[in-house]
């Protein structure tokens, strides 16, 4: 096949377009362009828009001997990722913008000019494993290193999607391939893997919004307020800097009458209150989503997992589809579920699909 | 997608050239020999003489004085030495002179100084309009002159533009400045050896050029300034170029820019005959294939370097046309300029008045001393293709 590797300057993708040369494929590396003025997205050799990662991308290249190329896709990724992402924040809710690049960017606007120029597929350092199933679909499955698996983050991929999709590194465990790296004389075998989003510098999500909100922040401020007894104990500069189950950054001066430690139960942005409370009241059993992709079939009722986010547990859940409309049981609660998160349900190993979470419901109520 | 077996074709001319063995031998024969050339003994005096007969060489094929001949790493340095060096001492001289004219279809290495200049150090950079074929609008410079001469610290005009291949009205812009007593700058990468140089009949007083561009080594290049011509210099140090640039002078470089300069202004005419009829044949054919491609820039003939083809193919993004060329062997450029690999609209094409979707649809196929007939069939016979393919990967 004719297989264009989108290379980070990562390790993995580097990898990945190692070993689809090896299985024969005719690889073209294309490192993706997401911003249009590199710098101003983040610097330093995390994430995947700067310079050096560019360089990086490009010498992998070299080193496995394939042609590449950057194609700007910085407009696109613009408008589908960071205007969503911003958007969703504004909304009160927690969005992923990596599942929103892989269902938008790398398996869509990539795939789709890569299909027109002439190429049969995209192959991505994913750790993710795929294979034919009984009924001759494409099935995704978790990766063999379940430490490193992806398939989260790849639980928006439909069937069409996953049919010009090539994921070489699903079966090895990131150890093995940072040890192959070296082996082929990749440079980048030692580099530090990204953790944050690409587009966020330093990790400030916070600082990023309330530079980026401007006007479109919902609110400026609020009160943190507890959430049984209604009593407001501080106050905060903007309700996105916040998202359901987190507890650092509260500032609330003062500890709770039984000293134990306070999350954000509720973020309300037309208020502009942040409810807190206790742990115990984190705990959800009942989720409805909405805005659902499924890798194949469609299910309507399922005894399986779901993934509530990216390296997060599984939980067993009982999953009833009615058209755009999922409803998930949760038979083992989960606690911090913010809406906007995506739920990718999974059948063993295999990823069903996902969806998108409108609202929890809290255990007891 | 590995590149079609068989003959590499290089339609890339304006990004660099392949040495003419001429050129090679001369530089091969001094990387052996050991002597900096202001050393006062005798492999240092041996030295000094190759720079010096490569310098006289050079005043002779480009109709400059030896002492006009400060030698450089190439454009980019030649052509901020000129403008921030000329600025700095004419600004010098009378504090008023704080505006520089150019034209908006300068290299980078023009505006990107200009830009610093005015961001950093107080200049006044008034970029000059061109027209729908890329040629400066003389009546603007004109104007941009007489409504304050004296405020005036340098225009500065690319003799050649390297994207579209137009011609610049030269003598016209000196012209206007000498009535003012203004210099005149003229970046001349792409024309030398390609279009009739020759600098004292120009009448410009500073003209930059490379040796990678005609057949010579890379990384060596001059600033040919009237001695007259007062240049604040960049680099500091030994002062080896007439104080104006500092630096062990690269004798092997120079030798093989003096060999590859003498070859190409000797054989100009011949060289604009040849890659002027591959161009025109890979023109008229390009647009009989696909219909509504087009050419910018000058009209073939007087007004444009003969060996560039810039061709517009509407509905295609340039990027996605290089990769299917590269692919079936065919180098060429989109002639944009990149920063981390990512494309920009030309800025050349956004001055001639093309909209940024027009900005982005185009080629560049740029012939040398190599090229052949060949090349042009190899493109001809690919273009329908990648031209249908690139279409439908378009907005993708």
């Amino acid at each position: 096949m004719r297989v264009v590797a989108a290379m980070s300057g990562g390790v993995d993708s580097a990898v990945a377009a190692a070993r689809a040369v090896e299985a024969g494929h005719e690889v073209t590396g294309i490192h993706l362009a997401l911003s249009r003025n590199p710098a101003s997205y983040r610097t330093g050799a995390r994430g995947c828009c700067t310079i050096e990662d560019s360089n990086d991308a490009r010498r992998a290249a070299d080193v496995i001997g394939i042609p590449f190329y950057v194609w700007d896709l910085s407009d696109r990724f613009h408008e589908d990722v960071v205007e969503d992402f911003m958007d969703e924040y504004a909304a009160g809710r927690t969005p992923n913008p990596c599942l929103r690049c892989n269902e938008k960017i790398k398996f869509a606007a990539v795939l789709d000019r890569a299909l027109a120029l002439g190429f049969d597929a995209v192959a991505t350092g994913h750790y993710a494993q795929l294979r034919t199933g009984a009924d001759g679909l494409i099935e995704m499955h978790r990766a063999v290193d379940h430490g490193k698996d992806q398939s989260y983050v790849l639980g928006v991929l439909t069937q069409e999607q996953l049919a010009h999709s090539l994921f070489p590194l699903g079966d090895s465990t990131k150890d093995a391939v940072r040890r192959e790296a070296a082996e082929r004389g990749l440079l980048v075998a030692d580099k530090p893997d990204s953790h944050d989003i690409c587009f966020v510098a330093d990790g400030d999500n916070a600082g990023w919004l309330r530079e980026k909100l401007g006007d479109r922040a919902p609110n400026d401020g609020g009160s943190i307020v507890d959430d049984a007894s209604g009593e407001v104990l501080g106050t905060h500069e903007g309700t996105y800097a916040f998202t359901i189950g987190q507890r650092r950054g509260l500032r609330l001066g003062r500890p709770a009458p039984d000293g134990k430690p306070r999350f954000v139960l509720d973020i309300e942005p037309v208020s502009g209150t942040v409810r807190v409370g206790p742990r115990a009241g984190l705990a959800v059993d009942r989720i409805t989503a909405s805005r659902p992709r499924w890798c194949g079939a469609v299910p309507d009722r399922l005894e399986g997992t779901v993934q509530l986010r990216a390296h997060g547990a599984e939980h067993r859940a009982v999953v009833t589809v009615a058209g755009d409309d999922v409803d998930i049981e949760l038979l083992d609660h989960a606690e911090g579920i913010a809406p906007g998160q995506a739920a990718v349900i999974y059948d063993g190993t295999r990823v069903v699909g996902s969806a998108t979470i409108d609202a929890t419901s809290r255990v007891g109520r | 997608m590995t590149p079609a077996p068989g003959r590499a074709v290089y339609l890339d001319h304006a990004a660099t050239t392949p040495m003419v063995p001429a050129a090679i031998e001369a530089m091969a024969a001094q990387l052996a020999l050991v002597g900096n050339a202001n050393s006062l003994h005798a492999p240092g005096r041996a030295a000094r003489r190759v720079v010096e007969e490569s310098r006289e060489t050079i005043a002779r094929a480009l109709g400059c004085r030896p002492g006009d001949v400060v030698f450089t790493s190439g454009g980019t340095e030649s052509d901020n030495l000129a403008v921030k060096g000329i600025y700095w001492a004419r600004r010098a001289a009378d504090p008023r002179r704080t505006r520089i004219l150019a034209s908006a279809i300068e290299h980078h290495a023009v505006l990107d100084p200009l830009q610093w200049l005015e961001d950093e150090d107080g200049a006044d950079v008034e970029l000059v309009p061109v027209d729908d074929k890329g040629r400066l609008d003389l009546e603007a410079l004109r104007y941009q002159v007489a409504r304050d001469p004296g405020s005036v610290a340098l225009i500065s005009v690319m003799w050649a533009n390297n994207e579209v291949g137009t011609l610049q009205p030269i003598s016209e812009v000196v012209e206007i400045a000498s009535a003012h007593g203004i210099p005149v700058h003229t970046d001349a990468v792409q024309a030398v050896g390609s279009v009739p140089v020759d600098f004292a009949a120009s009448g410009v007083d500073a003209l930059s050029f490379t040796g990678h561009k005609l057949g010579g080594p890379y990384g060596v290049g001059a600033l040919v300034v009237r001695r007259d011509i007062r240049v604040a210099p960049l680099v500091h140090g030994g002062g080896q170029e007439r104080d104006v640039r500092s630096g062990t002078l690269d004798v092997p470089a120079i030798a093989g820019l003096a060999a590859a300069v003498e070859l190409a202004v000797k054989h100009q005419a011949e060289h604009a005959d040849h890659v002027a009829a591959l161009r025109d044949d890979l023109v008229r054919r390009l647009v009989a294939a696909v219909p509504d491609a087009h050419l910018h820039g000058a009209a073939p003939g007087a007004g444009r370097l003969p060996g560039n083809a810039h061709i517009g193919f509407p509905g295609c993004e340039g990027d996605s046309l290089l990769m299917l060329l590269d692919a079936r062997g065919i180098a060429c450029s989109t002639g944009s300029a990149c920063s981390a690999g990512v494309p920009q609209p030309s800025h050349v094409l956004l001055a001639m008045g093309c909209d940024p979707d027009q900005a982005r649809h185009s080629l560049r196929f740029t012939f040398g001393h190599s090229s052949t007939a060949a090349d042009v069939d190899a493109v001809v016979e690919a273009i329908v293709p990648v031209v249908e393919r690139a279409r439908a990967a378009k907005g993708l």
